[in-house]
């Protein structure tokens, strides 16, 4: 028992009650904003540390024991995850502070923006199927109010699609959650795996574990289910979509791994759908961001064939296969928002986001060129940086599996990929300087840079020094595909 | 309004404390009967609607000069200082206590840790249906 797994949700929680009385101050808001989730990296940043050190902390909720309260757990790869999405709320805060209105803070932005934080933090760390579904509520409810903040006519339809979408997965995340109820009669997830683990029937469990597929699919935007993202991504503004860009699909991926690992892994059905979805995700995607000309739309369309990447990982289903998966997931949550906010700092300077209608940004504003150039390098999968290292993970780890057809078409992917982050850097950065706004030239940038400039630094470290975050990026994998440390840990078995 | 609706007015003025009354011994007789923070909430929040239905807006504006969405902060700081407590004992988030007390012209009392956490969840949902319902309200006009 460790009271600490439960504060990198309480925390924001508490917080962002206590910013609800200050609705129209601005100064507390933000300072209490800063603060929090300041707290939260350094507890979460502790509590991968224990893990690493000592193994899995758990929690049990209310003092209930295990099987039948909610336990909260936090194992290497739940913990390292609050930790990165900790980190990226801070730079998207930081962001939103030099972007946003002044109206936009007042409407309860920041008590909203640590719900959400709450609704992530708490899928990342419960240990309980209902309580996963009841923070996904919590951050989906958050993200609807952030998504549609503002109210543009745009805005309002887009978001209306991504509500009803999303209400309806829900729905049937429910009803799955009944079947496995009604199947095994427990809803804790370490004991739901001892329980599969010993039923002989598979044909009920394959059913709800594509149940399952179909609800995670649909949050983490897996092929024919990502309809929805590319538009609802591309309407609120730039900090909100860097957040949900890089943190709410993984949210999805996330949960799929953990369910897979840990409650399905006896099915092989079930990985070879994951394989064939995961090649079709990827192309799909990468052949709508190829024809799209328009830098946020591009960026989400492009979430999609990312996503494809790590679905392929699950789906290979070996220990290098899931280090590799993990390894792309946390670059990717890094990479993505990074160029989310470059595309609202080109946003900014030249007010479009139409690639036809900017050029020559790298004349104008060169820092934003070259730090673009090497997160979109870095996308791309071009050694040294972290991209490639993921990939190459995955890539070998389908070598060693002989899955040859899908290790061909992520190559292609990735080659696809490569041109369209050149084509947005060879038609809005290089050539002659034309911009929509005349006074476009001399807009002074920097600031916006800042809160960027961490993530562009942690690609290249994770490129760079990638042998002791591979190594990490191991012994998570083992963890996880060895489920009876967590078993153990969580049902107070020695 | 010209033609004031006196039966209602009349009627609501001694049903709508019945309700009130009725949501008191209904949020008392949770966690051990059935009642509680949620039900004992949504029937407060029903009499009040009664009182916004029957007169009018303004007038009860005056009676309740409360912000609704503060109400609902105020409960769910209750709540989760009420999780917060046992935390600093070193029980883990959320376990309840309880503890029986003789308490004179009461008799014997259950005082549990239970009921502070109700009495926020009893906030949060009078706050957020009033609120609801006075925002579409008001949109109306």
């Amino acid at each position: 028992m460790n009271n600490l797994v439960i504060l990198p949700i309480l925390i924001p929680l508490l917080m962002g009650v206590i910013l609800i009385f200050f609705k129209d101050s601005k100064s507390v808001q933000r300072t209490v904003s800063v603060i929090s989730v300041g707290l939260m990296i350094a507890v979460s940043a502790y509590l991968t540390y224990i893990v690493y050190t000592e193994g899995i902390q758990t929690t049990e909720l209310g003092d209930w024991p295990a099987p039948f309260g909610i336990v909260l757990v936090a194992d290497l790869l739940s913990s390292s995850l609050v930790a990165l999405s900790s980190l990226l709320s801070l730079v998207c805060l930081f962001f939103a502070y030099q972007t946003f209105s002044a109206e936009r803070e007042r409407n309860f932005f920041h008590p909203f923006f640590l719900f959400l934080m709450v609704g992530v933090n708490g899928s990342f760390l419960t240990g309980d199927l209902f309580n996963l579904f009841v923070f996904f509520e919590v951050m989906l409810i958050s993200s609807f109010i952030l998504i549609s903040m503002g109210s543009k006519q745009y805005q309002l339809r887009e978001s209306l699609k991504y509500v009803i979408i999303n209400t309806v997965s829900s729905m049937f995340f429910v009803a799955a959650i009944a079947y496995i109820y009604g199947v095994t009669g427990t809803l804790n997830m370490a004991d739901l795996a001892v329980k599969i683990g010993e039923l002989e029937q598979t044909g009920v469990i394959s059913v709800i574990a594509v149940l399952f597929l179909f609800v995670f699919g649909t949050k983490s935007a897996i092929f024919p289910l990502y309809y929805w993202l590319p538009h609802s991504y591309f309407a609120p503004p730039a900090a909100i979509a860097a957040l949900f860009g890089g943190l709410l699909t993984k949210v999805g991926v996330y949960t799929i791994m953990r369910t897979y690992t840990l409650i399905f892994p006896h099915d092989q059905t079930v990985f070879q759908i994951l394989l064939i979805f995961g090649g079709l995700t990827m192309f799909i995607g990468v052949l709508g961001a190829v024809s799209q000309f328009d830098f946020k739309r591009i960026l989400a369309v492009h979430i999609v064939s990312q996503v494809g990447y790590m679905i392929m990982g699950i789906g290979i289903f070996t220990p290098l296969a899931i280090a590799g998966t993990f390894y792309f997931l946390a670059h990717n949550i890094i990479v993505k928002s990074a160029l989310f906010l470059f595309a609202g700092v080109a946003e900014k300077i030249t007010g479009t986001s139409h690639l036809k209608q900017m050029s020559g940004l790298l004349k104008t504003h060169p820092y934003v060129g070259w730090l673009f150039l090497i997160t979109a390098l870095s996308l791309a999968g071009i050694p040294p940086l972290s991209g490639f290292f993921g990939k190459f993970a995955l890539i070998i780890a389908g070598f060693d599996a002989g899955n040859y057809f899908v290790i061909a078409v992520s190559l292609a992917t990735g080659v696809l990929t490569l041109f369209s982050m050149m084509k947005i850097f060879m038609t809005s950065f290089w050539g002659e300087v034309k911009m929509p706004d005349p006074q476009a030239k001399d807009k002074k940038v920097g600031s916006l840079l800042i809160p960027i400039l961490p993530l562009v630094a942690l690609t290249i470290l994770l490129g760079v020094a990638a042998e002791p975050f591979m190594q990490f990026s191991l012994e998570l994998a083992e963890q996880l595909m060895d489920p009876s440390e967590y078993i153990n840990s969580v049902l107070n078995k020695e | 309004m010209k033609n004031t609706p006196v039966q209602l007015h009349v009627i609501t003025r001694i049903v709508a404390f019945i309700i009130l009354a009725f949501s008191v011994f209904l949020f008392f007789a949770g966690h051990n009967n059935p009642g509680g923070g949620f039900i004992g909430g949504l029937m407060t929040a029903a009499a009040l609607v009664l009182l916004y239905l029957s007169f009018d807006l303004k007038t009860i504006k005056r009676v309740i000069p409360f912000n609704y969405s503060k109400i609902i902060g105020a409960g769910l700081l209750i709540a989760i200082l009420t999780g917060i407590v046992g935390m600093l004992f070193g029980f883990p988030f959320l376990t309840q206590f309880d503890e029986y007390y003789h308490i004179p012209l009461l008799g014997e009392t259950h005082a549990a840790s239970a009921l502070p956490f109700d009495l926020g969840i009893y906030l949060v949902v009078v706050g957020f249906t009033l609120l609801v319902i006075l925002t579409v309200a008001e949109d109306d006009s």
